[in-house]
């Protein structure tokens, strides 16, 4: 296997992943980027989508994050994800669900927090839709 | 003296109590190591937020641009005290002496000319406060971790603190709660949260730190430290949360053992007596019947 960097996922309720990959493509809020070892080091924020992550020169996994944040060293990779589900666990009737959800509680949200809060849940909802489709 | 029919109905009480403690003692023992776990796996993510906080926020702190998290309002007038208690008794000192501690601050922030604001977590804490600090307290939460911790309520609480700290409510808020050290003990802690203490060794480390200057930021430096702040928040009252509910489970098994136990040394002691009175009778009754037969 070639050169390998850590990847860690860390969620805050637990540490979902850590394990040593060949790249692993984070979609940060300006935009996708690939972190494979020797990567200049970075801080970037997350915005909802998939992670990829790279072995043996395919896609070994793929991990739909709730934004977050990465942070990217020469020999490592951390991203804490406000929530990490494994791609192929989510369901379509699942996430329409949810979305439907998170649409009804932007409807009935009355103030400003709420309203913000379910405006969030609602881009994280179709970030997840978009990402199954 | 306590009639026989009495004692009996004393030792039953008290073992029928027994049973309760240390039953209950049982289901905290089992929801402390349930707690525990999850405060231990709630660490990773606290460590590498703090990492690059750490960093971030050393190099950033002083600069005019700072967010408002960072470098506070500029005043320090207005406190908010956020008191994480249990829901329920029956669990030792663990509300009370987070609610000492909380009066304590109150009057010595008050000594100062400060405002003081409160809001609970708990319902005891809530309930021992409303007697003399009504006027002080804007809400309360109660059920918090009913059904096993989970972040999005520790993020609903950080939303509402933050929507307050923008809205100029306050300038300083701090947490009190009791901090997890064993399931013995347990300390009753005061931690700054809003604005951000910069740890004093990111200041000093600042300028050799070598790798940690040449940092990539994306979108920048400030638009990244704009989103960890209030991340931060909710992770530092999320894991306050977790502390707290296994400090509680931690307190109330302690509570519990030390009430089993005196039970225990209840029973001993009113079946010692019940023995005794049982003897005494009977040998009374031998006395009358021996002297009876004397006298004939």
């Amino acid at each position: 296997m070639a050169e390998t960097l850590e990847f860690e996922l860390v969620s805050p309720e637990k540490l979902l992943v850590s394990e040593p990959v060949e790249m692993v493509i984070v979609p940060g809020s300006e935009g996708n980027f690939g972190a494979m070892p020797r990567h200049a080091p970075m801080l970037s924020t997350v915005r909802p989508g998939v992670l990829d992550i790279y072995k043996d020169g395919k896609v070994a996994n793929q991990i739909f994050v709730a934004g977050g944040f990465a942070e990217v060293t020469e020999e490592r990779c951390t991203v804490l994800a406000e929530e990490a589900v494994v791609l192929s666990d989510l369901t379509r009737d699942d996430v329409e669900k949810r979305l439907q959800a998170a649409r009804d509680a932007e409807q009935e949200a009355d103030t400003d927090v709420e309203k913000a809060q379910a405006a969030k849940n609602v881009a994280v909802a179709e970030a997840m839709r978009d990402a199954i489709a | 003296m306590a009639s026989l029919k009495d004692l009996r109905g004393r030792i039953a009480s008290v073992k029928s109590t027994q049973k309760i403690t240390s039953a209950m003692k049982m289901v905290a023992a089992s929801k402390l190591r349930r707690a525990q776990d999850a405060a231990e796996a709630a660490r990773p993510y606290a460590e590498r937020m703090d990492r690059m906080l750490g960093g971030l926020a050393g190099s950033m702190a002083g600069l005019p641009g700072a967010p408002k998290l960072l470098s506070g309002t500029g005043k320090d007038e207005v406190h908010l005290l956020v008191v994480m208690t249990a829901d329920r008794g029956l669990c030792g000192g663990f509300n009370g002496s987070i609610v000492r501690a909380t009066r304590n601050r109150v009057a010595e922030l008050q000594a100062e000319g400060k405002q003081v604001k409160l809001l609970t977590i708990g319902r005891k804490g809530r309930d021992a406060l409303k007697r003399d600090h009504k006027d002080k307290l804007i809400d309360g939460y109660e059920g918090v971790g009913k059904k096993g911790l989970s972040f999005s309520e520790a993020d609903e609480i950080a939303a509402r603190i933050l929507a307050m700290y923008e809205n100029g409510e306050f300038d300083v808020c701090t947490v009190v709660y009791n901090k997890f050290k064993s399931a013995i003990s347990q300390v009753v802690t005061l931690q700054q949260l809003v604005p951000f203490p910069v740890p004093e060794a990111a200041n000093a480390n600042e300028a050799p730190a070598g790798p940690k200057a040449s940092y990539e930021y994306e979108p920048s430096e400030e638009g990244i430290l704009a989103e960890l702040l209030p991340r931060n928040v909710a992770m530092q009252i999320f894991s306050s949360l977790l502390e707290s509910s296994a400090s509680e489970q931690g307190a109330r098994m302690a509570a519990m053992d030390n009430a089993t136990r005196n039970a225990g040394d209840m029973i001993n002691k009113l079946t010692l007596t019940y023995n005794r009175t049982r003897q005494a009778m009977i040998t009374k009754e031998l006395i009358e019947i021996i002297s009876g037969a004397e006298a004939l």
